[in-house]
């Protein structure tokens, strides 16, 4: 992926900044420029909206076959995690036994290195989720 | 608006042509649709082609006229249309859409895909850029894993099972062995799909359609023309295209495929039918799990009634409808762009009653139900006999 598409993004894959529509009140995360229920009465009326960074799994997988930058952790979980201010997002569950893992577990998001495209290319960083009150402490 | 039929089809093989350009393709199939038709290349006033990815695929881009041009009709307006996994299935929505019209009378589409001159995993790469590459590939999600967590969501909300998603490709797999056109004409078992390896729990390879390279094409006329020409019509009752967010994760029901009921919905209000008139369905197998999907959202069974229905056999050759019985994109074989041509195609074979061993018992109304990424979008077109 080009550097500038990651360069725009820096602020929302590394500190979880969503936006609020201040017309209705709506949280969204991904930032929107236009709030997708009031559309034109929400336009330049979005602002940031930091997350707290806790949820829970919504639904989640195992990848035995991930995309090559991805190669070096598998197989990983993959989770859709709903963010307790109501938003969804895709991303890595980590340090979990996949067997212990189900619908309305608690987590937490921590930004981690993601993935490389090879040993001297663009690394990816961004969020990923381990279960909640246990990251840090092992 | 007029009646709309189509009045020739045309397919390639579908598999791993190695020693086959995307162009030639496109052109064995094109040729054969005109031949069906009984059609004169002059005739053909505007060429539609669907596909997915040539630009990534094969590095050619603008590949409609690169098509017309080796069919010997470069003077003719040609376009490609992209729509994910549906473009096939759009193109045919944008070529009966310019017949019905009147813009246009003799209209060929096609959809043609070359997914096998680069490797599998580059392939599976740019199938996965149909999802959100901002904001679920990149975080790791490959384009199986987001059907596999619809399938999870799908299994802890309405009880569907894994032995289920299983019987699909078996159904799928047993149609195929009646069909010659199939890349894998052959039987499965339960057993053996569900001990094949893991891609994303809980779909294994068995739950997967292949990477395929192939083409398909029709030619379509309105009907009032139909008697000209040789091909036996088959008139497209309706079209419906629907809509969906592009990263599953913002769905509230992610076992629901939103674009498929708005496309259904409509297609049925224009075809002054319902659900229950449907006597086959080509539906988007890409997965186990999306069959699954698509019987409930295009009114077949109850919303959680996909999976017993599936195992129940009501899915199978001429029970309560017959679903897939080409053998779908899991066993006929996945050309992305050209699917949605080819799942018309076996609804003209089957109206026509020329299919054979797979053939439904006195069919009226087909269905075909295509779609694009992880269900972003979706296109439902409704057949039958022209009288």
């Amino acid at each position: 992926m080009a550097i500038p598409r990651f360069w725009r993004e820096i602020r929302q894959r590394y500190k979880g900044i969503g936006v609020e529509c201040k017309n209705c009140g709506e949280i969204y995360f991904p930032p929107r420029d236009i709030c997708p229920e009031c559309r034109r009465e929400s336009y330049k009326k979005m602002e940031d909206y930091e997350l707290k960074g806790t949820g829970e799994v919504v639904t989640y997988t195992k990848v035995h076959e991930p995309h090559p930058e991805f190669k070096d952790l598998s197989p990983y979980v993959m989770a859709i995690i709903e963010m307790d201010e109501g938003v969804r997002l895709t991303g890595h569950l980590v340090d979990v036994d996949y067997e212990q893992v189900e619908r309305g577990m608690k987590v937490e998001a921590s930004m981690r290195k993601l993935g490389e495209e090879s040993p001297e290319g663009l690394i990816y960083y961004g969020y990923k989720f381990w279960p909640l009150d246990t990251h840090g402490k092992d | 608006m007029r009646d709309v039929v189509i009045i020739g089809i045309g397919e390639t093989e579908f598999g791993e042509l190695w020693d086959r350009s995307l162009r030639e393709i496109g052109i064995e199939a094109g040729l054969k649709a005109i031949q069906d038709a009984g059609v004169r290349g002059e005739d053909v006033e505007k060429m539609y082609i669907g596909n997915m990815s040539a630009g990534k695929l094969i590095d050619q881009e603008h590949v409609a006229p690169l098509i017309a041009d080796y069919a010997g009709l470069s003077h003719i307006p040609s376009t490609r249309i992209e729509s994910g996994g549906a473009s096939g299935g759009m193109a045919l929505s944008e070529a009966y859409k310019t017949v019905a019209s009147g813009m246009n009378d003799i209209v060929v589409v096609g959809g043609a895909e070359k997914m096998t001159d680069v490797a599998e995993e580059e392939a599976k790469k740019i199938l996965s850029s149909t999802a959100d590459q901002e904001w679920e590939t990149v975080f790791g999600a490959t384009f199986d894993s987001l059907y596999a967590m619809m399938a999870r969501y799908h299994m802890d909300e309405y009880g569907t099972t894994r032995e289920q998603l299983a019987e699909v490709a078996v159904k799928n797999h047993s149609n195929a062995s009646k069909n010659p056109s199939a890349q894998f004409p052959r039987e499965t078992s339960k057993d053996f799909v569900m001990g094949a390896p893991p891609v994303s729990d809980p779909l294994g390879m068995f739950d997967c359609a292949p990477l395929s390279d192939g083409g398909a094409a029709l030619v379509l006329c309105p009907a009032e023309r139909a008697d000209e020409f040789e091909g036996e019509p088959i008139e497209i009752v309706s079209m419906g295209e629907g809509g969906d967010t592009m990263a599953v994760h913002e769905r509230e029901d992610i076992g629901t495929l939103k674009a498929t009921k708005r496309a259904a919905k409509m297609a049925y209000e224009r075809a002054g039918i319902t659900s229950q008139d449907i006597d086959f369905a080509e539906v988007h197998d890409n997965f186990t799990i999306t069959e699954i999907m698509a019987i409930e959202d295009l009114g077949f069974f109850e919303k959680g009634e996909g999976g017993p229905a599936t195992e129940e056999g009501k899915t199978r050759l001429n029970d309560e409808i017959s679903v897939n019985t080409s053998g779908g994109l899991k066993a006929k074989g996945r050309p992305v762009g050209a699917v949605g041509i080819s799942q018309a195609i076996e609804a003209v074979q089957q109206l026509r009653e020329d299919a054979g061993d797979r053939q439904v018992e006195d069919p009226e109304y087909g269905l075909t139900h295509n779609m694009g990424g992880t269900g972003s979008s979706a296109v439902v077109h409704i057949f039958r006999r022209w009288s």
